[in-house]
């Protein structure tokens, strides 16, 4: 491998600027790593040629003297953005060869900042999964395997393409997406940091829509100052989006100075799951003391309405999901099923539909359309919207008695042999249970990686911070990475 | 609450998938596995909450009432299974 894939963003733009590097380098070197990593199948999509024109402007543009952080950095993006004549398919066989017209906000905003797209990334289909094994594609598999083993592990889900492809520094960072924990919850799995902005924060235009009221982009990158690098660059209001925050995007990686010390650390007794692991414990209260150490104030609060959230996700998102997930009838693109002499266009949709959707997709459809049925609506849908007012609440009660981030471990075990989980999907959910409430409270949250398990498997932590106040979580975050030292990297095994 | 293969069927149908008559009992199965895993939400107490609709507190961005694009008829069929003549084909919808 080319040691100029070890670079953070942070390394490569300083030495794009001295000249010590070019963008093309760069780029030539991360093309041959995506070459090699195909037994990992984190990419699916090839975008060689859009990288190659990608690279020379941006060294054009580096010698100009006026290049942004991000210009020459090579990204991985996630299949569900929408990326101009380039298949564009959230994973899904319902849009087999679906090129968009458009670019989404946040891809443009990257290449606005003169990024470079080394290819498109797996993920679970629409993003409905923990796990990456609801992809078109196939599995993706994780860089990490435990000591001694061989087993193929999941990279986690809905981004496990993106997580694979940064822990296997086969890109400098990757676009990822948030509905539920689908950047935590990989990004912890994989040992790298990934962040989920306030929701309105990126743009959700031309990002294809799962739960529109949770769904937010966030940057899967190798520490915490590439992450704010990389967040700056993606945020920002869009007229295109009615929910996009018309605020100023500030510095992010300005806010990072490391000093916590006064800062209000809230420790939700909530998440002290029945079952929880001695390790995940361990790992919290090691967390907790390197906070302390640093200075901030550890304070034990109470989120009550914790438990209420998985179950309030799981009709919220469905109900979203069955809505959004309307426009695919095999009328305006993608895939239309092939009809029998007699078919009409009930048949068509019903079809189409059934071919194209994968088992989890129409599950988490169907359950959608059954909460919002005539007769349901009320006991289901709006109980689900009324608890999660209740969880929102939980939140902003915790801050405004003067608490500035929460931590809590951000899966509750290292990453799990693929297979496990997909003949139960309730079982699957729970992996979300300590990520969904930041979704369902519109809040930002970090995972960043702080140690590894007896298995030799990076565990990772969740810092949660008050909303539109993603520069003071990251200086957390920042202060927590610095405390916990963590610098694994997967071994090679794939290549 | 233990979904029927009756309710499962209609709930396909209301979603527009086709689902195989022997398909259904799992289909209910899972329907009834999930929805036992959602009843939870019945334990919360919530008289005089306000079911949430926006989670950040704002006013839905108003823009200009103007024309903004258009005149992209290509590109609008350019993906589309079956065009003909600058419209999206589709099997007869009325006899």
């Amino acid at each position: 491998m080319s040691d100029l894939m070890k670079l953070t963003i942070a390394q490569a733009r300083d030495a794009l600027r001295k000249g010590d590097t070019t963008a093309v380098e760069l780029t030539e070197a991360a093309l041959s790593a995506v070459a090699a990593s195909k037994p990992l199948n984190a990419f699916v999509h090839d975008t060689t040629d859009i990288a190659h024109a990608q690279a020379a402007a941006a060294d054009d543009r580096i010698k100009s003297g006026e290049a942004p952080a991000m210009c020459g950095i090579p990204i991985g993006m996630k299949d569900l953005f929408c990326t101009k004549g380039v298949n564009s398919q959230a994973a899904s066989a319902i849009l087999d060869g679906f090129k968009p017209e458009y670019e989404s906000t946040v891809s443009q905003n990257l290449f606005d900042d003169g990024a470079v797209m080394v290819g498109k990334l797996n993920m679970d289909e629409f993003a409905m999964g923990s796990s990456n094994e609801t992809s078109t594609y196939g599995n993706v598999v994780n860089p990490w395997r435990a000591t001694g083993s061989n087993q193929d592990l999941t990279p986690g889900g809905s981004s496990g393409g993106s997580a694979a492809a940064v822990a296997a520094q086969t890109c400098l960072a990757a676009t990822g997406t948030d509905t539920g924990g689908s950047i935590r919850q990989p990004a912890a799995f994989a040992g790298i940091t990934g962040i989920k902005p306030t929701y309105g924060r990126c743009s959700r235009w031309g990002i294809v829509a799962f739960a529109s009221s949770l769904d937010q982009a966030g940057p899967m990158t190798k520490d915490v100052r590439d992450a704010a690098i990389m967040l700056e660059s993606m945020c920002g209001f869009d007229a295109k989006d009615s929910t996009s925050a018309n605020i100023p995007v500030p510095n992010f990686e300005a806010a990072l100075t490391g000093d916590i010390k006064g800062k209000v650390i809230g420790i939700p007794k909530e998440y002290r799951m029945d079952g929880m692991s001695d390790e995940i414990e361990q790992l919290w209260a090691d967390g907790t003391a390197m906070l302390k150490d640093a200075g901030a104030e550890i304070r034990d609060i109470s989120l009550p309405h914790t438990k209420y959230a998985l179950p309030a996700y799981y009709v919220i998102a469905p109900a979203e999901a069955s809505s959004n997930l309307a426009r695919y009838d095999g009328v305006r693109f993608g895939h239309r099923a092939k009809l029998a002499a007699g078919d009409g266009i009930t048949e068509m949709y019903e079809k189409t539909r059934a071919e194209g959707f994968g088992a989890e997709v129409k599950r988490r459809v169907m359950v959608g359309t059954y909460v919002l049925s005539a007769g349901f609506y009320d006991a289901y849908f709006n109980r689900a919207r009324r608890v999660r007012t209740l969880i929102k609440k939980d939140f902003e009660d915790v801050f405004a008695a003067g608490v500035d981030a929460i931590l809590t471990p951000a899966t509750p075990s290292a990453a799990f042999a693929l297979g496990k989980t997909v003949e139960d999907p309730v079982e699957m959910y729970l992996n979300d249970v300590f990520t969904v409430t930041v979704n369902l409270a519109g809040l930002p949250g970090i995972a960043v990686p702080a140690r590894l398990d007896s298995n030799g498997l990076p565990l990772g932590l969740q810092l949660i911070g008050r909303p539109w106040e993603e520069g003071d979580l990251l200086n957390t975050a920042y202060a927590l990475e610095q405390a916990a030292g963590f610098t694994g990297k997967a071994d090679r095994w794939w290549v | 609450m233990a979904i029927d293969t009756e309710t499962a069927a209609k709930v396909a149908k209301l979603a527009r998938i086709k689902v195989e008559e022997a398909d259904l009992p799992a289909l209910a199965d899972e329907f009834s596995a999930i929805l036992g895993f959602i009843e939870q939400l019945n334990e919360v107490d919530v008289d005089g909450v306000d079911p949430m609709t926006s989670v950040t507190p704002m006013r839905l961005y108003r823009r200009e009432d103007v024309v903004t694009d258009g005149d992209i008829q290509q590109s609008v069929l350019k993906n589309a299974p079956d065009a003909r003549e600058g419209f999206f084909a589709v099997p007869q919808v009325v006899e």
